[in-house]
């Protein structure tokens, strides 16, 4: 294992990661603050570094349709995007992961307009949670070229496409010291694609006509899926994922020495109060629980790694204990609360937890949130707790409102 | 030796029983497309009639490798086949882009464009039914002044179409052409020299339509027939930005004229309530271009 | 008996005939030829074949004699429309027969 350091941005670790994996297409539009990842790559390319088909597309909607077309037909593709990017992409989201490709898609998270904002929070992301992708947060630069490495291999394993998505800016645009792996090592962590779709003029098939509602008979008698039976295999191969994803983690860590699971516990062992948090944020959280540990509270944090499909098991084994849960979402669902605060509440129903759980908006548009902010909002909602409030109706916005 | 029907080859890529209507020139027009490339292609198809002609899951009345793909996307679809035959090394099979003009003119414009900016290497075909058809006839960038649509109920539409095939033009295309499901041997040998042409090539094809322009079915032929004879439409092609007439236009622009435009709308149902005002505008553009064609002609 | 064994995981469709049904129950007429008038038949040679040309469902077969598969023929007329020979009608079809 020759790894070298080199200290580089959260977007060159993610061109890297896709460079390392080999990709075969590439197909990205240009946005902040995604566009030196776009740029590296055809960096890669033009130096004969990469030898990929470098497609300049003139929209994210046309970049995933590209994407798409080229994993039916048997290349390994990639994308990347932030924000009004992703959403322009919205309807392929769907495509992608009902024709069960194996595509990744870094995205480098940004908030949506309007009004315009180009700075970082994770609504973008959180926003197509419902399309069917695997989605994995990275809390630093280390994480993001080992996450696109992965993805690949979680993702042509069970046929789901996988989103690697990264703080804009907070990671994108910092610079920290990451251990590259060396091209031999990545291939032999990660074997050549296999289509499961085939476009043969000698066996031709027809991918995605148009599918009634009821199952119907194939020209050779043999009953067929309807569209709801189709659906429910991706739903199927989301659930399973969990289990190809931890297992995947494991043998990357045989390889690399790094070990990875679907969330990061950091202080658990003895904590009562748990802070829960996503990406960049996870790491803040940790400095913030050491400050309550200093002050005699006693805290733990939560990473989570993978928000889709959402780590249940895992969650409720970590959280199942505790006497208080403080979520902090860079995002929230309008009318309602923080997207990870209902996961977590969805997850803990029935399991005999007991904790209060509170929702913190934070950082939305590039509001910075420190340590301390996320300290003291614990300490601040630690007297309600004793009223035995369990939830509380509304996320509470930590801004200047 | 000139293609016709006695030595144009038997195979047939469309099996018989698809859902397409009664007399509908695009089921004409495909079966000789595809002919036309020895069913050597694969085939990227947005929302439109084609893909009602396919079929629905698990069963395509089709003989060739297809992917469907979002309305908006047949451009990037296109090139995103050819990027990963690229990327593998596959040769020996035409990418074949075939979109309505819904997704041609309109939602597909934007894609299409980029994908020839790139000078991505594929066919593109757009079977022009004048409306969007398969959701029951609204208006499109292409249907004609006057025609009535679901969307242009008692007025008819207001504007005249866009020319798509200047537009692909002004891109600085290897290939273009116009080409009609009725006068399918020219069609056949348009998609032919097409397909041995490197870069993107934009076929426009004719395909008159019996439900949404309200004339029987049996009559398709002949008003495809009438469409040239009246100078709707222009069968050429511009192969290396030379421009050249072919077939009924060419025989017409030789030793004929037009006949009067208004003898091919009265046919149609769709064309009832148009006014002298909007067929003399009809008329005039019809005009304009066919003296534009026949300079180009002459330009040699 | 669910359909998990058919094996799919997305929608993936192979070629059959008849997709769209026994689309010759369709149209109301069907066309008859008359052999004495028409080309092919008469000269017993390979020629025009015009029918088989314009046949938007390719359900007719380029042989001597010309022959019409009735299974999937949806009756639209246009055979008899572009005929040189005039040798095709359409015959209505009698009330409750299917092809």
């Amino acid at each position: 294992m020759t790894e070298k350091t080199q200290i580089i941005d959260g977007n060159r670790a993610a061109a890297l990661g896709a460079m390392l994996s080999r990709v075969q297409v590439i197909a990205a539009y240009p946005i902040t603050p995604q566009t030196p990842l776009t740029e590296a790559l055809s960096e890669f390319v033009e130096r004969g570094e990469l030898d990929a088909q470098y497609v300049a597309v003139e929209s994210e909607h046309s970049a995933l349709a590209v994407c798409t077309s080229a994993s039916i037909v048997g290349a390994r593709a990639f994308t990347a995007t932030s924000s009004h990017g992703l959403a322009y992409m919205h309807e392929m989201l769907h495509w992608a992961a009902g024709t069960r490709l194996p595509l990744v898609l870094a995205c480098v998270n940004r908030a949506i307009g309007a009004p315009w904002n180009v700075l970082n929070d994770q609504q973008d992301s959180i926003s197509q949670r419902d399309t069917g992708w695997i989605q994995m947060y990275a809390r630093n630069n280390q994480e993001i070229l080992d996450s696109v490495i992965q993805a690949y291999k979680i993702a042509e394993k069970v046929y789901v496409p996988v989103m690697v998505c990264y703080d804009g800016y907070i990671l994108s645009h910092t610079e920290m010291p990451v251990d590259v792996p060396n091209q031999k090592d990545v291939d032999k962590f990660l074997p050549p694609y296999k289509p499961h779709t085939i476009l043969d003029p000698n066996n031709p098939k027809n991918y995605n006509l148009v599918t009634l509602a009821n199952p119907r008979l194939n020209a050779e008698g043999v009953l067929c899926h309807g569209y709801m039976e189709i659906r429910y295999l991706l739903q199927e191969a989301l659930q399973n994922s969990i289990d190809t994803i931890v297992q995947t983690g494991r043998e990357f860590v045989e390889l690399f020495g790094r070990s990875y699971n679907l969330l990061w516990k950091d202080g658990m062992d003895d904590a009562d109060i748990v802070i829960v948090a996503m990406g960049s944020l996870a790491m803040e959280a940790i400095a913030a629980s050491e400050m309550l540990r200093e002050q005699g509270y006693k805290t733990g944090v939560l990473g989570l790694r993978l928000f889709r499909p959402f780590p249940k098991k895992d969650v409720v084994n970590a959280l199942r204990e505790s006497r208080a849960i403080m979520v902090f979402d860079k995002n929230i669902s309008y009318g309602q609360e923080g997207a990870t605060c209902s996961e977590i509440k969805s997850a803990l129903y029935g399991s005999g937890a007991k904790a209060a759980i509170r929702n913190f908006i934070v950082g939305l548009g590039g509001r910075d949130v420190t340590a301390r902010e996320i300290a003291d909002a614990v300490k601040r909602s630690l007297p309600s707790l004793s009223d035995t409030t369990l939830n509380s109706e509304y996320p509470q916005w930590i801004c200047h409102i | 030796m000139a293609i016709n029907a006695v030595n144009l080859t038997e195979k047939e890529y469309l099996l018989p029983g698809n859902r397409l209507c009664p007399g509908c020139a695009l089921s004409l027009a495909y079966r000789h497309i595809l002919k036309a490339f020895e069913g050597q292609v694969i085939v990227t198809v947005p929302a439109s009639c084609l893909t009602v002609l396919h079929g629905m899951y698990p069963v395509t009345s089709v003989t060739v490798p297809c992917v469907n793909t979002p309305f908006a996307t047949t451009g990037a679809s296109a090139s995103g086949l050819v990027a990963g035959m690229k990327a593998l090394g596959k040769k020996g099979l035409t990418v074949l882009a075939i979109a309505g003009d819904g997704g041609t003119y309109d939602i597909g414009i934007q894609s299409l464009s980029g994908a020839i900016e790139r000078r991505s290497d594929f066919v593109y075909i757009c079977y022009d039914n004048e409306g969007y058809m398969n959701t029951g006839n609204q208006r499109s960038g292409s249907t004609p002044l006057g025609a009535i649509s679901g969307t242009t109920p008692i007025l008819g539409k207001q504007q005249s179409p866009k020319d798509i095939t200047a537009i692909m033009e002004a891109h600085g295309i290897p290939y273009a052409a116009t080409a009609n499901a009725c006068y399918p041997l020219d069609l056949y040998e348009k998609v032919r020299k097409a397909g041995a042409i490197q870069g993107t090539r934009f076929i426009h094809v004719f395909t008159p339509c019996p439900p949404g322009w309200r004339f029987p079915f049996s009559d398709t032929i002949k008003i495809g027939q009438l469409a040239v004879e009246t100078g709707w439409v222009v069968l050429f092609e511009v192969e290396g930005g030379v421009f050249r007439l072919t077939s009924a236009s060419e025989s017409i622009a030789r030793r004929g004229k037009l006949k009067p435009l208004r003898e091919y709308l009265s046919r149609q149902g769709r064309f009832k309530n148009i006014t002298e005002d909007q067929i003399n505008e009809l008329q005039t553009s019809v005009d304009v271009r066919w003296k534009r064609c026949l300079n180009r002609a002459g330009n040699k | 008996m669910g359909t998990r064994s058919c094996g799919h995981i997305c929608g993936e469709s192979s070629p059959g005939i008849g997709e769209g049904g026994k689309t010759g129950d369709w149209g109301d007429y069907q066309p008859a030829i008359d052999q004495e008038k028409c080309l092919p038949a008469k000269q017993n040679k390979a020629s025009c074949f015009q029918c088989w040309l314009y046949c938007p469902d390719g359900v007719v077969s380029k042989t001597i004699p010309v022959k019409v598969n009735l299974e999937y023929c949806k009756g639209c007329g246009i055979c008899a429309q572009v005929c040189p020979a005039q040798a095709i009608t359409m015959v209505a079809k009698e009330i409750g027969s299917s092809a």
